[in-house]
């Protein structure tokens, strides 16, 4: 059923979430909250260089440590041949995660795992790690894209051959694939063009940085029996991945997803949950472990960073004719980067005749990378975003006009072969012109930038169910990790399919015994596939309740109607009967035909892609470098938004990681390869002080796909503000920012390079 | 017959050879990946596990069913995560 | 090495712990006194997360020993509302959807309340300032702001 365009009583209203009282107060437990008895605490000894070989690890001194009760290596991991099997995020390559938990013969980055201890103290557990003697032969190493791409650089893996080229090189590199697009014929295209502007672009990696460090709680039972506590994206996902990991069935693993301080991305793969496993199954006793905030940055999986070479050509009216972008992407000690969307998201957005995208996806000695709200995508756009306001510049055209001129419309194709349908672009970039922040002067002393930004959104499977209590109240439950407040917008889908009340409806997330699979939490995807599955339960419940309320009155089945949440007869041919609510129904249940409740499994089809486009004021101290953000709007098309105070609050907050990434994060390496700022007073995010409020603009083009015209809405956000930023110190100074982040002392030196 | 378009070369490149564009005789999605595994073995389990498939404009998860049209164009590009 | 006996007042009970002479307040916490709303986010005293009032000043519980709670009065998250009655604070934030994932959560309701305890009139940017230390990942600060403004009108009278 479809109710876009109905009159809605709880979709589009703000109530409060259910889980809400238990986070205000402390009550709401998060896996580090949670307790066994007789646990055990489980920490990881590290590499401290970041390329060796392991020549050997001597665990004996820590396993004779009173206190310890079990120490594990590789040697207790299955040793996995080459395979890929399709189970969480992208292709995940179960013998890279192996060794990326667990390092087996080399060390491949600084904090690359080696080995573990189970201790009966956190202290007794540290001290153990201390007592671990491994001897390593050190390594030249390699982090930067482009060195790493270099034909004499250090090469991490003996047999990796670069994926994409006939014919299949030879020779290992650390190259490990390249990716093309291409549509129409870009070299021509430029020979067409009155206008080129060409640039290079390059970003440094950041960390997803949620607040709340790894951690989980694992019992090996002696009958083979394994329940998991785990801070996770994705319990099912959690569930499949350790089995893999230790060579075991997942019906064995029973996994609890744990309350989420955050994920974005860096919780959508497992770094404990098999080390904890098997530390359990050699101890006999459960095991606790959490990430240091240091282990962390230096060993979970930041994002890319990368090098970006951009060419754009333009008719001078400002009509684009031709694009030529080179991205080459870190994926860290592993393949796996985010260059396939970081290859079609910049350019998806417009609409354009020729274009040649090429793409590198190159390993270096740092931690493998994790997947980061929107993979890819800021990056990308960075570039495209900074390169299109030069253009515009260029021009003398305004940039929003320029945005407009070749935006992106229902029946675009894209370079990448797929044809926009149902999108909100031109929506956006109107609002954006009625906007009082674009219509407002800027300020003395200040300068503005636009920039905009796109995302796929994913569907997938969900399930949900909906049951019926005796009381007539509503218990739903689904099998989506509730990373922002989506535990209230399932409520009141429900709550709205079946005419009731929100606080009527209890919404839980259900464990991986207790549900059908879900594919994990992310890709924007929880509101849209989940959403969808919960509507469709809830829905089934209805029409069982009509036959329920049938059976009381002694009527045919299609003479009930169901409205505000109560059973009416279908006209007064029906029947004189006083409508039935779910109390009523729920009170008669056993005598017409037992419990009421339905559960559906999905697998979404249609998600509706995501369009956005930042407005942002800032002033630059030209003495210290230092960029202040005076004013932001973040415009975004979210289909409909279910709960608007939670769809503002994935604008502003993904905005504001944008911000961060774009004026302060990066990895800062020594000349050994180690991370210099494994800490957050000096990996900086921005706090209360650095930020204006962020007005959140919701614009609703309906996803016609979605029961209730929901698009996913978190990942857009995180797109825009890197170009956002970087085109409004340009206007500022005079000068370009190419290079992230534009941190005081790069932005001095950018502009004591350009004299001034 | 529909058409078959590789958008991202890259990875499919060590099951064809280079080519990226094919003619194949196919009245659904499930049936053109095993046109495609018969001719260049491997690739129909590469695309079910590593690709998602926009057929005649739209992305698709869950394609096997989905019916061809004598024209449909499939474009076949990276599966996409999400963060 | 033995352990110290501290007896200290929490959440205006008293309390009594034996702890480790380098257990952290935070650790006691959360580990040996089993109050675990108090988060661990960094343990370097740069997140905010394990916020706690030591006689009505707000303090890293991760920066102060256990044996330092000897004699004094310690505040958590877990104190703040009154039994069943939230404070407005805490129902603030609830109204104004400032918290997503809510690890941040007990640390921003404590530095919350000691602000508006030192300062029933913060204007925005003093708000800001404050709960600088307190690191959020999810919400970009805009509603927890909102909210603390809003709850401060509340407690002068003014709103409800």
């Amino acid at each position: 059923m479809n109710y876009i365009d109905t009159n809605l009583k709880v979709v589009g209203t703000r109530p409060i979430r259910p889980d809400g009282v238990d986070k205000v107060t402390g009550r709401a437990v998060f896996a580090a909250d949670t307790r066994a008895s007789g646990m055990l605490w489980g920490k990881i000894l590290r590499s401290p260089h970041a390329h060796a070989r392991i020549v050997s690890i001597d665990t004996s001194k820590a396993e004779k440590l009173h206190g310890v009760h079990a120490v594990v290596t590789a040697k207790d991991f299955p040793d996995i041949a080459n395979e890929e099997a399709f189970v969480g995020e992208g292709p995940m390559n179960f013998r890279d995660l192996s060794l990326n938990i667990m390092a087996r013969g080399k060390a491949l980055y600084e904090g690359h795992a080696l080995a573990a201890v189970a201790a009966t103290t956190q202290a007794i557990a540290d001290e153990a790690l201390a007592l671990i003697d491994v001897k390593y032969e050190v390594l030249p190493f390699v982090i930067d894209v482009e060195e790493a791409m270099a034909d004499n650089a250090p090469v991490l893996h003996d047999d990796m051959f670069t994926g994409g080229v006939t014919p299949k090189p030879t020779k290992p590199s650390n190259i490990a694939k390249v990716v093309t697009f291409k549509k129409g014929d870009a070299e021509a295209g430029f020979k067409d063009a009155e206008v080129i502007i060409e640039g290079k672009y390059t970003t440094k990696p950041v960390h997803q940085a949620y607040i709340e460090p790894h951690a989980c709680l694992a019992t090996y039972s002696s009958d083979g029996q394994i329940t998991i506590h785990s801070s996770s994206q994705g319990h099912f996902m959690v569930r499949a991945y350790t089995a893999k990991l230790l060579g075991i069935d997942l019906a064995n693993i029973r996994c609890t997803p744990a309350e989420i301080g955050g994920g974005f991305g860096g919780k959508t793969l497992i770094y404990l949950e098999p080390v904890a496993v098997a530390l359990s199954r050699k101890s006999g006793h459960s095991v606790k472990m959490q990430m240091t905030r240091e282990e962390v940055f230096r060993g979970s999986g930041p994002t890319s960073g990368a090098a970006i070479d951009i060419k754009i050509g333009a008719k001078k009216d400002g009509t684009i004719v031709s694009v030529r972008q080179v991205l080459k992407f870190q994926a860290g000690a592993f393949a796996g980067s985010p260059i396939g969307p970081g290859c079609m998201c910049g350019l998806a957005l417009y609409d354009l005749p020729n274009v040649e995208v090429i793409g590198y996806d190159v390993v270096s000695n740092r931690p493998k990378v994790a997947a980061y709200r929107a993979p890819g995508a800021p990056i990308t756009s960075f570039a495209v975003e900074s390169a299109l306001d030069e253009l515009a510049d260029k021009l003398g055209m305004d940039p929003l006009t320029l945005r407009k001129k070749n935006a992106a419309k229902n029946g675009s194709k894209t370079h990448y072969g797929v044809t926009h349908a149902n999108i909100g672009f031109e929506q956006v970039l109107a609002a954006v012109e009625t906007h009082p922040h674009w219509k407002t002067p800027v300020k003395a002393g200040q300068a503005r930038g636009l920039a905009c930004g796109f995302w796929f959104n994913i569907g997938g499977e969900s399930s949900a169910s909906v049951h019926v209590n005796e009381d007539g109240s509503v218990s739903a439950a689904t099998g989506s990790p509730d990373i922002g407040g989506s535990r209230a917008s399932m409520g009141m889908m429900v709550a709205e399919v079946l005419g009731v009340p929100v606080p009527r409806v209890r919404t839980t997330v259900a464990d991986t015994a207790s549900i059908g699979f879900t594919f994990l939490t992310g890709g924007s995807r929880v509101t849209f596939a989940t959403g969808m599955a919960v509507t469709q339960a809830a829905e089934k419940v209805v029409d069982e309740l009509k036959k329920r309320a049938a059976m009381i009155w002694e009527i045919p089945a299609d003479a009930v109607e169901w409205r505000d949440g109560m059973a009416f007869p279908a006209g007064s041919n029906a029947g004189a009967f006083e409508p039935l609510d779910l109390s009523a129904i729920a009170l008669k249940a056993g005598r017409t035909g037992g419990p009421i409740n339905a559960e559906v499994s999905v697998n979404a089809q249609g998600a509706g892609a995501g369009f956005g486009a930042h407005i942002c004021d800032v002033s630059v101290d030209k003495e210290t470098g230092h960029v202040t953000i005076e004013r932001y709007t973040a415009i975004q098309d979210v289909g409909k938004a279910i709960h608007p105070s939670y769809v503002e609050g994935q604008i502003q907050g993904g905005a504001v990681q944008g911000i961060g990434w774009a004026l302060n994060e990066e990895y800062i390496y020594n000349d050994k390869g180690q991370l210099e700022n494994p800490g957050f007073l000096d990996y900086r995010c921005p706090v209360a002080s650095d930020l204006p409020m962020i007005e959140a603009v919701l614009v609703e083009v309906p996803n016609p796909r979605h029961p209730f015209g929901a698009r996913g809405v978190g990942e857009v956000p995180i797109v825009p503000p890197m170009a956002a930023i970087g085109n409004a110190i340009r206007r500022a100074t005079g000068v370009e920012m190419h290079d992230l982040p534009m941190s005081p002392p790069k932005v001095r030196a950018a502009l004591d390079a350009a004299g001034k | 017959m529909p058409k078959v378009i590789i958008a991202s070369g890259g990875s499919c490149h060590q099951f064809t050879g280079g080519k990226t564009e094919f003619e194949l005789e196919a009245t659904t999605f499930r049936q053109l990946v095993r046109e495609l595994d018969q001719k260049y073995p491997g690739l129909g389990s590469h695309v079910e596990e590593a690709m998602a498939v926009a057929i005649d404009g739209e992305i698709f998860q869950d394609a096997y069913q989905v019916e061809l049209k004598p024209g449909s164009e499939i474009v076949l590009i990276p599966k996409i995560g999400g963060g | 090495m033995a352990k110290s006996y501290v007896s200290t007042t929490i959440n205006g009970e008293a309390a009594e712990y034996l702890c480790e002479p380098q257990q952290t307040l935070l650790d006691v916490l959360r580990d040996v006194v089993g109050l675990t709303g108090s988060k661990e986010g960094c343990a370097s005293g740069d997140c905010g997360a394990c916020s706690v009032l030591i006689d009505g000043t707000l303090v890293c519980s991760c920066l102060v020993l256990g044996v330092e709670a000897e004699g004094k009065s310690i505040t958590t998250v877990e104190g703040i509302a009154q039994g069943e009655k939230l404070h407005p604070v805490q129902q603030k934030f609830l109204e104004h959807a400032a918290l997503q994932c809510g690890f941040c959560t007990p640390g921003l309701i404590v530095a919350s309340k000691a602000l508006l305890d030192a300062n029933p009139n913060p204007t925005e940017t003093e708000a800001r300032y404050w709960l600088a230390g307190n690191l959020c990942r999810c919400t970009g600060y805009d509603k927890v702001i909102r909210a603390v403004l809003d709850a401060a009108a509340v407690m002068r009278g003014e709103a409800s």
